[in-house]
């Protein structure tokens, strides 16, 4: 009998990440965009207590030095004291600087003219007012709003649009959510934000993957391969569950939208961006 | 032979300000020791994704040779080199990916030869057929060093153009290039996988056709895009001589024993033996070229 060897298809698996080297490319983005095309030095962000945002403030120190980051706590009536706690462990491990506005009377001062606002209405005006404050900040303090989406919530929608996108660089937007957990792993954000359950904390014990309808690490290994052409029977016999394939597809078709500036009515042949080409660094 | 070459980090759209600073680079290179040869990347005093900006920033091949032999001597008074610099080309409102090979001599330059960048990436984050022309042949030269061609990044990613090359005698493979580095699987093991691939076609290249390689890539961000560097040069057994990092800008020289070639190539003789295939292979009819497409009409 001679030795089989054989294949192994790993494609249930999210995709994985050399972190050292996305560690140091990510940290010459920063420090390009900021320095060397802007002239900037100081960054500003909103630290939620999550893993996104946590390790957005980790490459941030390691481009520019802890005293050129402002981390701004954003609190509303229903966030968790935990989210507070969270980020505090951020800016204490890093040394950065930090302020925390309570966002609430900016929220309920318009949304007391709209009491039948439901819980989706209510969260996009909270992640709005925080672009708002951010943005507001980064004039003050001569620093740019960093971003901190990454890219498994922007391909699924999961994120509010002209807020959490808004920031004009954003270091992980390319990276899923899976590949986000690896990278703070070794970049040595606290264990206590890697483990706990993803939340966009909009309402009470809400998390992400119970919104979503599937675990980050399927959605990653889903999307990773559908991004590359993958039609749906073939990754249906790759042992992906057929439901979670219709979830994902449908999530991704209808948000193609929230990933582009808004739609202009082309009326000539100058339409900006249509016609008239120039690139964002130009 | 000497060999230098600058790993480039333009300002976007700034022709005058990257002039500059090729200058700096020149007059770094004449205190450390003139070399024989200098090459830039593509796109070296532009940048490299410009949309439409091309249209403004496109210099003629006259005008780009008039201002790198200025900056040389401006830099190095006198001292004769041999200067290849990739540059968006407009000739008379055709515009082109290209690269020029110039002669600076005491008194006087000329432009040896411009090479038009054949194949034009148009997919995924490029789109340069959409705004620019492509080149027709791949040509080699007579330089100081022997026969040479000049490739455009992805002009060697088809094996057949750095084949053709050296079957025209090239003995030495110069390519600028511009490559936005991407891949980050847990697999990398310290490097991007476009420049594992690089790396891996700059080697096997080199062997398998008995050449040098001088490769010369642009770095810094554009728009998000990372450019890869990893300036080298490849001897003629595949083997990198010197290889610069990915990410910062530098100078990379390296000197060239070129009896390595005729070495490399008796060791390995796979291109003399291609040369007496050769016509063999590209008469084959079921090849889409032009004399079959007869034949098959006719069949």
């Amino acid at each position: 009998m001679l030795p089989v060897v054989e294949a192994q298809a790993r494609y249930t698996d999210p995709p994985g990440i050399d972190a050292a080297l996305a560690q140091r490319w990510l940290v010459a983005f920063l420090r390009e965009e900021l320095v060397t095309r802007r002239g900037m030095s100081r960054a500003v962000l909103g630290l939620s207590g999550g893993i996104d945002s946590a390790l957005t403030a980790y490459l941030c120190v390691q481009a520019l030095g802890p005293e050129s980051v402002y981390a701004f706590r954003l609190p509303y009536t229903t966030s968790s004291a935990q989210s507070l706690e969270d980020a505090a462990l951020v800016v204490n491990a890093l040394g950065i600087h930090c302020r925390t506005i309570d966002i609430a009377p900016a929220v309920d001062g318009y949304l007391k003219l709209e009491p039948d606002a439901n819980a989706r209405r209510r969260g996009n005006v909270m992640a709005r007012v925080r672009m708002l404050v951010l943005f507001d900040q980064s004039a003050k303090l001569d620093a740019l709003p960093i971003g901190t989406g990454n890219k498994t919530e922007r391909l699924l929608g999961y994120y509010t649009w002209h807020a959490d996108d808004a920031p004009p660089i954003n270091p992980l937007g390319d990276l899923f959510k899976t590949q986000v957990w690896r990278l703070a792993e070794f970049m040595g954000v606290p264990a206590q934000l890697i483990d706990k359950a993803p939340s966009a904390d909009l309402e009470p014990n809400q998390t992400d993957e119970a919104d979503l309808g599937i675990s980050y690490p399927r959605a990653d290994a889903l999307l990773a391969q559908l991004l590359q052409g993958a039609v749906d029977a073939q990754l249906i016999e790759r042992g992906f569950d057929p439901a979670q394939v219709r979830v994902v597809r449908a999530r991704l078709d209808r948000t193609h939208w929230k990933r582009h500036l808004p739609t202009t009515a082309m009326l000539s042949n100058t339409a900006i961006n249509e016609f008239y080409l120039r690139p964002v660094d130009y | 032979m000497k060999v230098a070459i600058v790993q480039f980090k333009p300002r976007k759209g700034c022709y005058t300000e990257n002039l500059a600073a090729a200058t700096q680079a020149f007059a770094q290179m004449g205190a450390q020791g003139l070399p024989d040869l200098v090459v830039l990347p593509e796109a070296a005093l532009t940048g490299y994704f410009l949309e439409g900006a091309v249209y403004e920033l496109a210099q003629s091949a006259q005008h780009c040779a008039r201002d790198l032999a200025a900056a040389w001597r401006q830099a190095n008074g006198a001292a004769p080199v041999e200067l290849v610099c990739g540059f968006y080309e407009n000739d008379a409102g055709t515009y082109y990916n290209s690269a020029l090979y110039l002669t600076i001599e005491p008194d006087a330059y000329r432009i040896v030869h411009v090479h038009r960048k054949l194949f034009l990436p148009t997919y995924g984050v490029f789109d340069e057929d959409r705004f620019l022309s492509r080149g027709r042949r791949v040509a080699a030269f007579e330089t100081p060093f022997g026969r040479a061609a000049i490739l455009l990044c992805e002009d060697l990613w088809h094996s057949i153009v750095p084949t053709m090359a050296a079957l025209k005698g090239a003995r030495l493979l110069i390519v600028p290039s511009a490559a936005p580095g991407r891949g980050i699987d847990a697999s990398c093991a310290g490097e991007l996988t476009s420049v594992t691939r690089w790396r891996e076609l700059l080697s096997l290249t080199a062997g398998e056709h008995g050449v040098f390689i001088i490769y010369a890539g642009l770095v810094g961000f554009e728009g998000g895009k990372g450019f890869t560097g990893s300036s080298s040069v490849v001897d003629p057994h595949g083997v990198a001589l010197v290889r610069a990092d990915a990410l910062d800008a530098c100078i990379v020289r390296a000197q060239l024993d070129l009896r390595e070639i005729d070495a490399a190539r008796a060791n390995l003789p796979l291109l003399g033996d291609l040369n007496a295939v050769l016509c063999d292979l590209f008469l084959d009819d079921e090849l889409p070229l032009p004399h079959c497409r007869c034949d098959a009409s006719s069949r």
